[in-house]
């Protein structure tokens, strides 16, 4: 069984699960725009501020929306203890983490596609011409988000209190990452947009950092 | 015993030639006068949470690679230690700001690599109390501790990254902006002092954990002998 | 294709969970194709070895091997090294693939219908021709086999979780209380399934506290007391001794 077949497989069950429910797209995608709307009650913001704060705005929902989602994604495992499933299977325990990291890098990208037409109309930014460039930004920035919120949700859900410690371990962590993705963001919102390579590059240095991290410490992170 | 007692004493010698030196032998700064003298500390103690947090590397890698307690207790001890002088880093930035530049924090890149680790390792902290099971939870922190030492470097880079797009004023002239001789020395014999009492602390709090480990193993091997039957010699774990 | 058969044996196997042994040092060789009934009170120690076992834990002392009978399976990885030094559970892909387990938890998607478990486990174990359907009618699953299995009863989900064990057609079969929930059906169904696998040389290990007819299969039975092996009516010997005695029990 090759790697790749054993992640596919997982994902396509993780996938399943979660479009029969739809519960955790729907919570994510509606906490994550309460959090959009709160804040336009908490500032009042112009065009010109719009433009400064919005991509932090967005991108934070994006992180507080995302580390709640990503809770259940081994938490879910425990109730008929479908993990020792898992991994009696003839299949690595990266296989297992990636096939949920897919998983939730599609589940977040979806929200992302629903949100952010949301919020560019909202705070009145105007997305033309910059969706490509954008959707690269995000993708970069989610990517990491899911990869070390995946291996998270698999540290928390031995602990006690998993919903609130999921969400300390996380965002301290996340924060150079928010750095660069806010700047990102906020390059291609500005009044010429531009494609701030440093910053991409950083995301993706931050990606294969912890996403070679989270492989060579699957075993461990697995195992009883 | 008395080599402890020693060694305690001659650091606690340390620490306090070294308040003298900061307070009183160290030339006057131009700008900053008295207040400057917190630096002394503030750079020490960074380096000692520095050291701290490298052995918590160290031991997290080598639980997962060995299996021996002795790397947990390690983990531990350096994360807590860390996590002291990190307050106590943070606590003096704050000090030294406010009367140097009329503002309480800056988000430079030392600073805020210095906050963000200062919570990581909280974390850290909260993590181990949540989960009850020692080998789980040393295991599980030991990846946690992994993950937050690589994100130290990302923190630096992001914000220095950040601080070549929007420029401020440099606040903290720093070591690297040519020092008068005695004030490089005073900083040094300051670091060394702090760098001894963070590792003694350290030696402290790991003996506490190997302590806490054996009355575990001796409750165990209490338990283990009232199972014993009659019949079964006996084997001791140890 | 012939397969090969499996054995395993433990020596002096320790687990400890903090302050608690579950196993104080479980020396067992089990031969291939022994049906072998697992005797003990509850907290002996029962699952926590099946789960060794099944390479779901590893030992914080002791050894555990895989054996096969003949070419086709390797000796597998030792579990563990002395001094108590734990290395992550190593897996060898075909010792995985030839064990089977069921235990205390269905190890099922509750939100999958049978057959879509069924399906997933398959690809997992990389079946080519998984048969799931004939699978689900030998549990008498069928005609649910379109529905989810947070609908089933107790039985059916323990049906179901017997069906997804045999599935990977393994070499040995462990089960932790498998008659638990089952209904005067589905044990006939069990009684013969594993009738039917001592039959084709499969090792079956299988753990009870009380009263099962599938029982009367068993070609050794082991006693397990306070994390430790008590009594063991050996590998050629007669369990029926030991399992009379149980009956009295319950």
């Amino acid at each position: 069984m090759t790697a790749a077949r054993a992640t596919a497989t997982i994902l396509g069950k993780e996938l399943r699960l979660e479009f029969r429910a739809r519960e955790l797209l729907t919570i994510t995608v509606v906490f994550a725009l309460v959090i959009v709307v709160l804040f336009s009650f908490a500032f009042d913001p112009t065009a010109g501020e719009s433009r400064r704060y919005g991509p932090g705005l967005l991108w934070i929902a994006f992180l507080f929306a995302g580390s709640l989602m990503l809770n259940p994604s081994f938490a879910r495992e425990q109730s008929n203890q479908t993990l020792d499933a898992l991994r009696m299977a003839p299949i690595s325990p990266f296989a297992i983490l990636a096939g949920k990291m897919l998983a939730n890098l599609i589940f977040l990208a979806i929200a992302e596609i629903i949100l952010v037409p949301v919020f560019a109309v909202l705070y009145n930014i105007s997305l033309a011409g910059v969706v490509g460039r954008l959707a690269l930004v995000l993708l970069l920035g989610t990517v990491g988000l899911v990869v070390t919120g995946t291996v998270f949700s698999a540290v928390a859900s031995h602990a006690r209190m998993r919903e609130l410690l999921l969400p300390l371990l996380l965002l301290p962590l996340l924060a150079p990452l928010l750095t660069a993705a806010v700047e990102a963001t906020a390059a291609l919102f500005a009044e010429q947009p531009a494609l701030d390579r440093a910053w991409l590059a950083f995301l993706a240095g931050f990606d294969i950092v912890f996403l070679t991290a989270a492989w060579l410490l699957s075993d461990y992170l697995l195992e009883e | 015993m008395k080599t402890r007692a020693a060694i305690t004493a001659i650091i606690a010698v340390l620490i306090f030639a070294a308040g003298y030196a900061a307070l009183f032998i160290a030339p006057d700064e131009a700008t900053m006068h008295e207040i400057q003298r917190v630096f002394y500390f503030h750079i020490a103690l960074w380096t000692g949470m520095y050291t701290a947090i490298g052995l918590a590397f160290v031991g997290n890698v080598a639980w997962l690679i060995t299996r021996q307690a002795r790397w947990d207790w390690l983990g531990v001890s350096s994360v807590e230690v860390a996590v002291m002088c990190c307050t106590g880093g943070l606590i003096t930035g704050v000090l030294w700001g406010k009367p140097a530049w009329g503002i309480w924090w800056t988000w430079d890149a030392r600073l805020t690599t210095c906050f963000i680790l200062w919570m990581l390792y909280i974390s850290y902290l909260v993590l181990r109390g949540l989960i009850d099971e020692p080998q789980r939870r040393a295991t599980l922190s030991a990846i946690f501790g992994i993950f937050a030492f690589l994100d130290a470097p990302l923190v630096y880079a992001a914000n220095r990254l950040w601080r070549t797009q929007h420029p401020a004023p440099v606040l903290f002239g720093g070591p690297d902006s040519g020092l008068a001789p005695m004030i490089l020395w005073v900083m040094l014999f300051c670091m060394a002092a702090i760098v001894c009492a963070t590792l003694l602390v350290l030696t402290d709090r790991y003996r506490l954990e190997r302590m806490r480990h054996e009355l575990e193993e001796l409750r165990f091997a209490v338990d283990l002998r009232a199972h014993q039957p009659a019949n079964f010699a006996t084997k001791e774990s140890q | 294709m012939p397969h090969a058969t499996l054995g395993i044996s433990f020596d002096g196997v320790e687990k400890r969970f903090g302050s608690f042994l579950a196993l104080r040092g479980v020396t067992l060789a089990i031969a291939p194709g022994e049906f072998v009934a697992l005797l003990g009170a509850n907290g002996a120690g029962k699952t926590t070895l099946l789960r060794i076992a099944a390479k779901l834990s590893t030992p914080t002392k002791g050894t555990v091997s895989l054996f096969g009978g003949s070419a086709g399976i390797h000796p597998d990885e030792r579990a563990s090294a002395s001094r108590g030094a734990l290395a992550p559970a190593l897996s060898s892909d075909a010792a995985k693939s030839a064990i089977g387990m069921v235990a205390h938890n269905t190890l099922l998607y509750d939100e999958l219908t049978a057959a879509e478990n069924l399906n997933f486990f398959a690809r997992l174990y990389a079946l080519e021709n998984p048969r799931v359907h004939d699978a689900l009618a030998a549990a008498g699953l069928a005609s649910r086999s379109a529905s989810l299995v947070r609908t089933f009863s107790r039985g059916m989900r323990q049906r179901l979780a017997i069906a997804r064990a045999l599935l990977h057609s393994p070499r040995m079969l462990l089960l932790d209380e498998p008659a638990a929930g089952l209904d005067r059906q589905g044990l006939v169904w069990l009684g013969d399934t594993l009738a039917r696998l001592r039959d084709q040389g499969v090792t079956v290990i299988m753990s009870t506290h009380a009263r099962n007819e599938s029982l009367d299969l068993a070609t050794r039975a082991v006693s397990l007391a306070d994390g430790r092996v008590q009594r063991d009516s050996g590998s050629g010997g007669d369990p029926r001794p030991l399992l009379t005695e149980l009956r009295a029990e319950a």
